[in-house]
């Protein structure tokens, strides 16, 4: 057993961390929030340079995938620079295509998933940024519809849409229409879209660790850095112990992808990273109450991100053995 | 990365599962904090012994298997699903051996662990006094040189099993003299039946003697018994303190093996709605431990030092193991409150975690200051 990720999966991880630190993700969310996708598909066009949707994707679709290891390492980073967008949607929808009886959808569709051109999300029956995806994939029971955005309107106009708590996520609902796939979406794709999000849930709360522990090291109040204070530290000490906790969770279930593995993760990840969220607004004060702090765009996503794809109460009944993943 | 055991790993595995199906008592032992519980612990680690299963990891020349770090947590997953007794003899094993593998004398060595090996002499530790507890470098007992070893004098407090303990180890101030409290200490080891030693027990909250004062009266202590170099005691002990907070006091195969009992308690009680969110937490927590530890251990295996991270183990399982024998007594309903349940011993046991080892608060700090990189600040 060796249990750490390779040399390989550590640079894969630390280039995506430096190409998006680079990019500077936090103006990026701003546009996206604002209606403006331009500069976040820019970004997706970059992500999907780096090999990031090729990973969930099989060979005989151009991709190199499924490599949920991978996946688990870069959703840290892309949860880190909380990078907007459908990502975990798309990884869900590669399963859910690579996974149908009938070949050609994934044919058609999956080498531009690959490439980075086509934006494809999932509802389930929610879809995350259905008013900015090129497709949706509607999951009904045991059938598949897939609806372009064509059929969905312009921008901001389709039926449905409404607002998060996270202002960088629109959630819509399916519309009428489009092509009914052969098939039935395949479970796999439930336990990516759980492993991701806790991966991505990870990233957020360990970005709002870092981002705190910088502050209270620089604000200084009665004369001494706040973040001196046993009161200030223990807070920390308790969101890290949370957050590395979550960690070998995260990956001991891309390891195996057993569903109760897999919702273990979802569960401690999505808590670690809530919990890591309100001691980061608490230690920031009143500052991070604003929207105009960035802070904001980690705290509201470990909110979202808690309940998306399996709610902490259905995550602990996969444990318990009380039921499996939701269907729809 | 990968969770695969190798086929040696999976039949050494076998062998402690064969062994103790086997051996394992079928009633429980009395509590190891008493006097009778103490002797049945005791020959229980002579039966382990006997077959060498008491210190796996040990080189075979003082009783152990020489296994690596991977078999050792193969083997306590093993030994706690099959509900095997606790051990009597960790301090010395988790504390003490350590100790002597890192700086210890080879005569040292050859001298103390045989006997730890068996259970023949069973150690507690003499780390905290009256005025020094969390700020242990405070400490006042002093070692004062004489011909041809040292006489202790002072007192020495909570130091678990030594009601009925047969040796000690602690740390001892031989120079007054020095600018800064860790210097001068020496770290020694002594006998608790020796002239000058009076064991005054101290009963815990369920009043059994889990723990003792020791009062020192010009107790003499051989140089052989010196573990390092005298004045260097305080580096000695902090390469054991990590290893009580670490990877090898609390293995995961206890908190798998409670976490299943609980799950299975739960079913038989109906699965009642009001626990059901705490007891999946505990299985969660459980897998969690197990998992952190396999890539701690992973880390040590590749030649990594384990360092400041056995802070946030300590935090993790001491917090853990109050909540998850919380869930198990609320769920015994009224008789949560019987001191004779399967649950009760190590409810008792859980709530002094946050306590020894260096305290909760302690730990955060480390965690904050040498992890987080937090400034120092008063306490």
């Amino acid at each position: 057993m060796r249990f750490l990720l390779t040399t390989e999966q550590r640079d894969f991880a630390a280039s995506l961390d430096a190409m998006l630190t680079a990019a500077g993700t936090p103006s990026v969310v701003r546009s996206w929030s604002a209606g403006d996708r331009a500069p976040g598909r820019a970004l997706w066009s970059r992500l999907a340079d780096a090999g990031l949707f090729a990973l969930a994707v099989p060979e005989t679709y151009e991709g190199v995938g499924p490599l949920p290891v991978e996946l688990a390492a870069a959703f840290v980073e892309l949860g880190r620079h909380t990078v907007p967008g459908p990502l975990v949607e798309m990884v869900a929808a590669c399963a859910l295509l690579a996974g149908l009886s009938d070949p050609g959808p994934a044919k058609r569709l999956l080498p531009g998933v690959v490439s980075g051109e086509t934006m494809v999300t999932v509802g389930a029956p929610y879809a995350l940024d259905g008013d900015a995806a090129d497709l949706v994939l509607t999951v009904e029971g045991e059938r598949l519809r897939l609806t372009s955005a064509a059929q969905e309107g312009p921008p901001r106009e389709r039926p449905g849409a409404r607002s998060s708590l996270d202002p960088a996520r629109r959630l819509t609902l399916p519309s009428s229409g489009g092509e009914l796939l052969s098939g039935t979406p395949a479970p796999e794709a439930f336990t990516y879209a759980r492993l991701t999000t806790a991966a991505q849930a990870l990233g957020v709360g360990l970005a709002l660790l870092d981002r705190t522990v910088a502050y209270v090291g620089q604000r200084h109040q009665f004369g001494v850095p706040v973040g001196s204070f046993q009161a200030v530290k223990h807070q920390l000490a308790e969101a890290m112990v949370g957050l590395e906790f979550a960690r070998p969770l995260v990956f001991g279930a891309a390891v195996t992808l057993d569903p109760v593995d897999v919702a273990a993760a979802k569960v401690a990840a999505c808590e670690a990273a809530y919990a890591a969220a309100r001691t980061a607004l608490q230690l920031h004060g009143a500052i991070g109450y604003t929207a105009e702090c960035d802070l904001s765009l980690w705290l509201t996503k470990a909110r979202a991100l808690r309940t998306a794809w399996g709610s902490p109460s259905e995550c602990r009944a996969a444990v318990l053995g009380d039921g499996g993943l939701p269907r729809e | 990365m990968d969770l695969a055991f190798t086929p040696e790993e999976d039949s050494f595995r076998a062998e402690a599962r064969a062994w103790l199906t086997e051996h394992v008592p079928g009633v429980p032992l009395p509590s190891l904090e008493t006097a009778e519980g103490f002797a049945a612990h005791r020959a229980w680690e002579a039966e382990l012994a006997a077959d060498g299963w008491s210190v796996v990891s040990w080189p075979a020349a003082y009783g152990g298997r020489g296994v690596d770090l991977m078999r050792w947590l193969v083997f306590e997953e093993e030994y706690y699903a099959a509900g095997a007794p606790g051990r009597v003899s960790q301090n010395g094993i988790n504390l003490l051996a350590p100790t002597l593998f890192a700086h210890g004398t080879e005569e040292q060595r050859t001298r103390v662990l045989p006997s730890m090996a068996t259970g023949e002499v069973i150690w507690a530790q003499a780390w905290s006094e009256p005025e020094a507890g969390s700020d242990l470098a405070a400490l006042r007992s002093k070692a004062v040189r004489t011909s041809g070893g040292w006489l202790l004098t002072g007192q020495k407090t909570w130091s678990s099993r030594a009601a009925f303990a047969d040796r000690a180890f602690g740390l001892f101030r031989s120079d007054p003299d020095t600018p800064k409290p860790h210097q001068g200490l020496t770290y020694l080891m002594f006998d608790l039946r020796a002239p000058g030693v009076t064991v005054r027990p101290i009963a815990r909250l369920d009043g059994k003697p889990a723990f003792a004062e020791l009062f020192l009266d010009d107790v003499f202590v051989p140089d052989e018994d010196v573990i390092g170099e005298p004045g260097h005691g305080w580096r000695v002990a902090m390469s054991t303190a990590g290893n009580e907070r670490g990877l090898t006091l609390r293995s995961p195969g206890r908190f798998l093996a409670a976490a299943d009992r609980l799950h299975r308690l739960w079913r038989e009680r109906g699965g009642p709605p009001d626990a059901r969110d705490r007891v999946a937490d505990a299985l969660i927590g459980a897998r969690a431990y197990q998992l952190f530890t396999y890539a701690a251990a992973s880390r040590f295996l590749d030649g990594e030092p384990i360092g400041p991270e056995s802070s946030l183990n300590k935090l993790f399982w001491s917090e853990y193991d109050i909540a998850l024998h919380e869930t198990a007594l609320d769920l015994l309903g009224p008789e949560g409150e019987l001191a004779d349940t399967a649950w009760s011993e190590g409810y008792v046991f859980s709530l002094a975690g946050p306590i020894y080892a260096g305290t909760n608060e302690i730990q955060r700090d480390i965690v904050a200051e040498r992890l987080l990189g937090l400034p120092k600040g008063r306490r």
